[in-house]
């Protein structure tokens, strides 16, 4: 994607006008209700899908794994014991090696 | 979507405009959130507007309503007397104060580590520079009265941990550094109430240090009069204890720890990697810097990959701790493709580096950005 110098240029000068600042007004804090949005994203299909999509998705959303760039069984697996230990993730101790080996077969993985 | 420059992969990413109080940001995982600035916000100046700023949760229980009128924020712990305070007592019981500055997650491009490290997969986006609004956290500590043996104080806010027994977020500071007159409590970000998911109503800024100590949705500070050891501070977010936090992969037995300082960054804003500059035509290029923990002094460009190095004229400063844009013209003689780079070097002397760091965190990033553009 190219961008045209010409319209940085004449942007210049915007760009650094100083902030306006309005902190100097009386501020009034309201009170606020949000919805934040869910993922229904679960884990591809494959051998050990179901152990990942039911001992991962109480913490966090796929997203965050599915976003891993390649990374060694070594290190999936300290990433996962890391969730148990660290964070108390109630993952059962059987699904561990699962969970690892699927993670290790990730298209990211290597 | 949008392909993000991340070595091998993987690069897809969503840009959402699904969550409150924000515009489009680039999706790095939707629960806890983490939501990063998009580039271009980072070229229109430099204060980074709330509904864009960036997003960073550990935990996931998140409260989705803060009732103005019963909020409460507690100091308690080793002090003379426990204080409670109101949101009104925070906005009229002390002196309001002002400050620029910039708030990096501490894995900030993180995703350009080499080799790749586990964690969020932020490029650059995961910082920002707001104009914060609130008390010295001096005054409030005061109000209560730390007595003679106090070491540290912690903070802690409203989100908690979705599994019984994990760790709850608590960040510690030590009490010279908390009672420094710098550090405040913010209840408005650039002249407006903090967006929730920025921490709505009150956020520890902690002025030159990394922001997991900037503990959002903040309603307990405790004095301690033992050093902190709770696993947010011991174990996770520390670095080693080497120049630039640096150690080769699969190096162990180094020392860390916990991370705090933060180094000095510049970026270019108005050129991409792949862009094209008209041949012998001087050219408007410019960007951000800051310092780290202290001000700009100077930024340098470079147009030969870092052979040689010109002046950039800064901006105008708006507080030391917050962004310096920067700008200059730059002219390439002939056609082919040049390496353009940015260095900032803060009013410690310290300068970017010209090589890469790398810990197994992907903490602290800062070396020296380089851009490769086409003249033609």
């Amino acid at each position: 994607m190219l961008r045209t110098f010409i319209a940085v240029g004449v942007l210049l000068g915007a760009a650094l006008a100083p902030f306006a600042a309005c902190a100097a007004a009386p501020l009034e804090l309201k009170s606020v209700t949000v919805d934040l949005p869910d993922s229904d994203r679960t884990f591809p299909p494959g051998p050990g899908s179901d152990a990942v999509n039911n001992n991962c998705l109480a913490c966090h959303s796929a997203g965050m794994v599915l976003n891993q760039p390649a990374l060694s069984k070594a290190a999936w697996s300290a990433e996962v014991n890391k969730m148990i230990t660290a964070y108390k993730a109630p993952v059962a101790p059987e699904d561990v090696g699962t969970i690892v080996e699927y993670l290790t077969s990730l298209p990211s993985a290597k | 979507m949008i392909d993000l420059p991340l070595p091998g992969g993987p690069d897809a990413r969503s840009i959402t405009t699904q969550f409150p109080q924000k515009g489009s940001m680039i999706l790095q995982r939707t629960r806890p959130p983490l939501l990063e600035t998009p580039w271009d916000v980072f070229d229109t100046g430099v204060f980074t507007p709330n509904n864009q700023f960036y997003v960073r949760w550990h935990w996931a229980g998140i409260p989705t309503s803060v009732d103005i009128d019963t909020f409460r924020l507690t100091v308690h712990g080793h002090v003379q007397r426990t204080v409670s305070l109101t949101l009104k007592d925070m906005l009229d019981g002390f002196s309001r104060v002002e400050l620029a500055a910039v708030n990096q997650c501490s894995g900030n491009s993180r995703g350009f580590f080499a080799p790749r490290v586990p964690g969020a997969q932020w490029v650059n986006g995961a910082m920002g520079n707001a104009l914060w609004t609130g008390v010295r956290l001096k005054d409030v500590l005061d109000r209560a009265g730390v007595k003679a043996g106090a070491v540290q104080v912690r903070f802690s806010g409203l989100d908690e941990a979705v599994v019984p027994d994990a760790p709850r977020l608590m960040k510690s500071l030590d009490v010279d550094h908390a009672r420094d007159g710098e550090v405040m409590i913010a209840y408005a970000m650039n002249g407006e109430q903090l967006p929730l998911l920025n921490g709505f109503p009150l956020r520890l800024v902690v002025p030159g240090w990394y922001s997991t100590y900037w503990v959002k949705m903040l309603n307990d500070i405790e004095i301690l009069d033992q050093p902190d050891t709770n696993y947010w501070m011991k174990t996770a977010y520390t670095i080693p204890d080497t120049p630039h936090a640096s150690i080769r992969p699969g190096d162990t037995g180094v020392k860390m720890v916990p991370i705090n300082r933060m180094v000095p960054r510049s970026f270019l804003t108005n050129v991409s990697p792949g862009n094209t500059v008209p041949v012998g035509a001087p050219t408007p290029v410019r960007g951000i810097a800051f310092g780290g923990d202290c001000g700009v002094a100077k930024v340098d460009i470079s147009s030969d990959a870092g052979k040689s190095w010109n002046p950039t004229q800064l901006g105008k400063d708006e507080g030391k701790y917050g962004f310096r844009q920067w700008e200059t013209r730059i002219t390439l003689p002939s056609a082919g493709r040049y390496t353009l780079m940015v260095r900032c070097t803060n009013t410690n002397g310290e300068a970017q580096p010209d090589t890469p760091n790398w810990n197994p965190a992907g903490f602290m990033r800062n070396v020296i950005e380089s851009v490769d553009v086409i003249a033609a």
